[in-house]
């Protein structure tokens, strides 16, 4: 959950969920790069949704949360203001990013799906972990 | 990877290295013609690869394995002696091997090669000494094919042709003379045919060869032994501990730390060993290209190799592969003469080329040296100006050390200096590239007609290094101490310290004067206001010949560390060279001096030159200088920044006039003063009664003031681009006071003068 909004990560996708670690901040990195965290001996960097997403941004808080994604180029930290629970959805639930989302978040969705209580944002993993261009 | 794959990997991979060794051992057989043992490891390597050859229905490969095996056996039953013709022949059938070889690491199959003349050569060869002896029985003619008769093997790539285009950087005096020239170039295309199945297809298979073996180690059964011990040790350790913890007792949990702190330290150890290999791994190579090298440029030479032992990385030992081979080549081609001009210069027919290395103190050390021509410096200099790498001034009055270095320069050639032997694209600055890339160092030291030595100074591992932490903000940052020359406090009443010249910091450092930069600003955070005296802690750093002051908010240690490196999301942002853990379990990142150093603007007119769109390639400036600009009338004058003692700022009321000379009371004596504005013609001088600006610098006891309007930055210029000015409005820029051993003239000042029109 960042915000009000509620975001969805396939589950498989998500190596473990850390509570607030020590942040290495890096000068000069682009804003949604909050800094750098030591998981087990492994550097592994930190971001943060809300600038990729269009997001308006909050200080970071001791109440965030790191949530570990796989991703090709090794273990990527996400910071979120909250995970909430796992659920089973099946792929026929999962419908196209309505038109209405424009950029930048309709990149990074995979598709959105409907839930009792509002949308769930389908998060697009590759997408929101890959490394801005030089 | 199945398991028919994992074979003929394996194969490959053993194939390769006995074919090295087989090398190695066919050069002292040139020496030692009729050596039992010699040859009987000979035919056994090659048999060995006959028999797997033909297991994986490598029939090609095998045949020709067969072809050498004949004659070989020949050899062994003393029916023939081996002569330089065998040798070659020989030889060229292990390149050919090794061609092969990397062809089926690609392809799988071997069909695509026709080694019939080469078969043939061997199979004549053998004919012909068995003819004159009595013919022997063990020799079949194994496979006569074909009647097409190659003299020799034809590698598939077009060797001749990549020789002919390839451009090449260095020179010396084989230039000079033309019949030199021409000599080697008509040595060089009788012996085309040797040299193409020789020397090409070796280099071709030699280096997929290695990407075979590459990914993988051999390690010395005791040490892997030792290292499984440790970690059985480490187990028990860690058991203690967790057992003092539960227990709470403090004794139990010390010592079982204490332990832990032991056993790291010896594990640690020895995983590096794993990684570190012997130097002789990249140049058992060596022997075998002196020889042929040697024959295409007709010379004589001996190779004398000493330290193969010395461990290194296995990155750095892949770094620096290329630019030893070409360091070799150089010295063979370029370095050492001819053998009638050798013996008319008193000197043994046969060159020396040695080979060296060793450790010291966490560096490996290793020396290319040649007792040839050395280096023409004239030519050089005169190459330099025609090439556009610096200013003609500039490079007059280099000294000799820095002219030799200026080979490294990128850009620096001319066209008569294109070899057949050496150019092979890679150029001296590639060659320092290379070797800067793994944080090591080249320098060369070079007598006319005594020899050229090439020292190259490289660390021994790259994972583990010793590094300063300094604090910047609230967070702390590592600097390589490869890079750092010293650690200071410096503030008032301190030996060094910071001199404040129009807002500009400077580090009096004992009699220099050094640029200063705040790491603070590099790494975007508010800087310290730097006046004179401040009490700042600061880490000199040295970069490509630039040196320069790092202020810190504070030095805090030093500590070894593990490199890890850079997440890709971090790349591109140039300050940064890698993360560590530090000790306290916090990560912090590794600051790259040379980021450092372009991030602060030091190195303004590259990084200018980086964002230039176009194609060309960046300069690499090796003898960039720090000017201080100062402002003259509307002039910019660059005063190099070495020549400088210190800047003072001095009061009208200490100015005297007389007979037509201007002095002013300097710290109990006299300065005289010289006014730039009269050197660059520039509108008039500071009105009598202002406060002056003045430089001064010492000679031979005398203090003289170099009086400007105002000191605006420190700048650095590169004598390959004459002069780079910052700021657009600056309409004219002038130097003066070119380095001569690092003493000016005053009275020559002015006549160096040199105005250029920028813009």
């Amino acid at each position: 959950m960042i915000n009000d909004y509620v975001f969805g990560v396939a589950a498989t996708e998500v190596q473990e969920v850390l509570g607030h670690q020590r942040l290495t901040r890096v000068p000069l990195a682009p804003n949604h790069i909050v800094g750098l965290i030591n998981l087990r001996g492994q550097v592994v960097v930190a971001l943060d949704l809300r600038g990729r997403l269009g997001l308006p941004g909050r200080e970071s808080n001791p109440t965030m949360v790191n949530m570990v994604l796989r991703t090709d180029n090794g273990p990527i930290a996400v910071m979120v203001d909250q995970v909430g629970d796992v659920m089973n959805i099946s792929d026929d639930e999962i419908g196209p990013v309505p038109v209405t989302f424009g950029p930048p978040m309709d990149k990074l969705l995979d598709g959105v799906c409907q839930l009792d209580h509002g949308l769930l944002l389908m998060l697009n993993v590759p997408e929101i972990t890959r490394p801005a261009l030089p | 990877m199945n398991e028919a794959d994992q074979l003929l990997d394996d194969f490959l991979v053993e194939s390769f290295e006995s074919l090295d060794q087989i090398d190695l051992e066919m050069m002292d057989l040139e020496v030692e013609s009729d050596s039992p043992d010699l040859l009987d490891s000979i035919f056994r390597g090659i048999h060995t690869i006959k028999g797997t050859a033909s297991f994986f229905d490598l029939f090609q490969l095998s045949n020709l394995a067969h072809s050498a095996e004949n004659l070989l056996s020949l050899m062994r039953s003393g029916h023939i002696k081996a002569d330089s013709q065998i040798i070659d022949a020989l030889l060229a059938s292990l390149d050919a091997m090794r061609l092969m070889l990397d062809t089926v690491s690609q392809t799988g199959t071997d069909t695509s090669f026709d080694q019939t003349g080469l078969i043939n050569r061997l199979a004549r060869l053998a004919h012909s000494a068995s003819d004159s002896a009595d013919r022997h029985d063990g020799i079949e003619p194994y496979d006569e094919l074909s009647a097409n008769h190659h003299p020799v093997a034809e590698p598939p790539l077009d060797s001749h042709e990549s020789v002919e285009s390839s451009l090449f950087l260095f020179e010396d005096d084989d230039v000079d003379d033309p019949a030199s020239a021409a000599g080697m170039d008509d040595a060089h295309s009788g012996d085309d045919g040797r040299l193409d199945d020789g020397a090409e297809p070796k280099k071709a298979g030699r280096k997929s060869g290695q990407d075979v073996s590459d990914g993988r180690v051999r390690v010395d059964v005791g040490l892997l032994d030792r290292l499984m011990n440790l970690v059985g040790e480490l187990v028990l350790a860690r058991n203690q501990l967790l057992q003092g913890q539960k227990d709470s007792d403090q004794h139990i949990s010390q010592i079982a730390s204490q332990q832990l702190n032991l056993i790291t330290a010896e594990l640690q150890e020895g995983v590096m060993k794993t990684r570190m290999q012997p130097i002789s791994r990249v140049w058992a190579k060596v022997p075998r290209s002196v020889r042929d090298l040697a024959i295409a440029c007709d010379k004589k030479v001996r190779v004398e190799i000493a330290g193969g032992n010395t461990e290194l990385d296995r990155t750095i030992l892949e770094a620096i592969k290329d630019p030893l081979t070409h360091l070799v080549r150089n010295a063979i081609d370029h370095g050492i003469e001819r053998p009638e001009q050798r013996v008319e210069q008193g000197k043994p027919e046969t060159g020396l080329l040695e080979v060296r290395a060793f450790d010291d103190g966490g560096h490996v050390i290793i020396e290319i040296s040649d007792d040839g021509a050395g280096l023409d410096l004239r030519q050089i200099r005169e190459a330099a100006v025609a090439c556009g790498v610096g200013v003609p001034e500039a490079i007059a009055t280099m000294a000799d050390e820095e002219v030799a270095n200026l080979i490294f320069a990128p850009g620096l050639s001319t066209a008569n200096t294109v070899s057949n032997v050496s150019g092979r694209g890679v150029g001296m600055d590639v060659v320092r590239a290379n070797i800067e890339s793994v944080g090591g160092g080249i320098n060369i030291t070079t007598t006319r007609g005594v020899g050229t030595t090439f020292t190259i100074r490289i660390p021994l591992t790259l994972a583990i290094i010793p590094t300063l932490i300094v604090r910047c903000g609230d967070e702390p940052y590592l600097i390589s101490q490869v890079s750092l020359v010293e650690v200071l406090h410096v503030g008032r009443g301190t030996d060094s310290e910071i001199e404040s010249a129009g807002g500009i910091p400077l580090l009096r450092l004992r009699d220099t004067l050094l640029p200063v930069v705040q790491l603070r600003e590099v790494l975007g955070l508010e800087p310290a206001e730097l006046n004179t005296g401040a009490n700042v802690d600061i880490a000199v750093l040295q970069i490509d010949r630039v040196t320069f002051g790092l202020v810190v908010d504070q030095i805090v240690d030093t500590e070894e560390i593990v490199v890890k490196p850079l997440s890709p999301h971090l790349n591109n942002l140039g300050v940064f060279s890698g993360t560590t853990i530090l000790g306290d379990g916090r990560v912090a990142l590794i600051l790259d001096a040379a980021g450092v150093a372009r991030g602060s603007g030091l190195f303004r007119h590259k990084q200018r030159e980086q964002r230039v769109p176009t194609a060309r390639p960046t300069r690499r400036g090796g003898d960039a200088e720090t000017v201080l600009g100062c402002m003259v009338g509307s002039t910019l004058i660059g005063v190099p920044l070495v020549l400088i003692s210190r800047i003072e700022r001095l009061p009208a009321t200490v100015i005297e006039h007389t007979m037509g000379e201007h002095v002013a009371l300097y710290r109990d004596g006299v300065m005289r003063l010289c006014y730039l504005s009269d050197m660059v013609g520039s509108s008039g001088r500071p009105e009598p009664e202002v406060d002056l600006t003045v430089l001064v610098y010492e000679q031979d006891g005398e203090v003289y003031g170099l009086v400007v309007d105002e000191v605006v930055d420190s700048l650095e210029i590169d004598p390959a681009n004459g002069l780079s000015v910052g700021d657009q409005t600056l309409r004219v820029a002038a130097t003066i006071g070119r380095r001569e051993s690092d003493r000016i003239k005053i009275d020559e000042l002015v006549a160096s003068t040199r105005s250029v029109v920028s813009r």
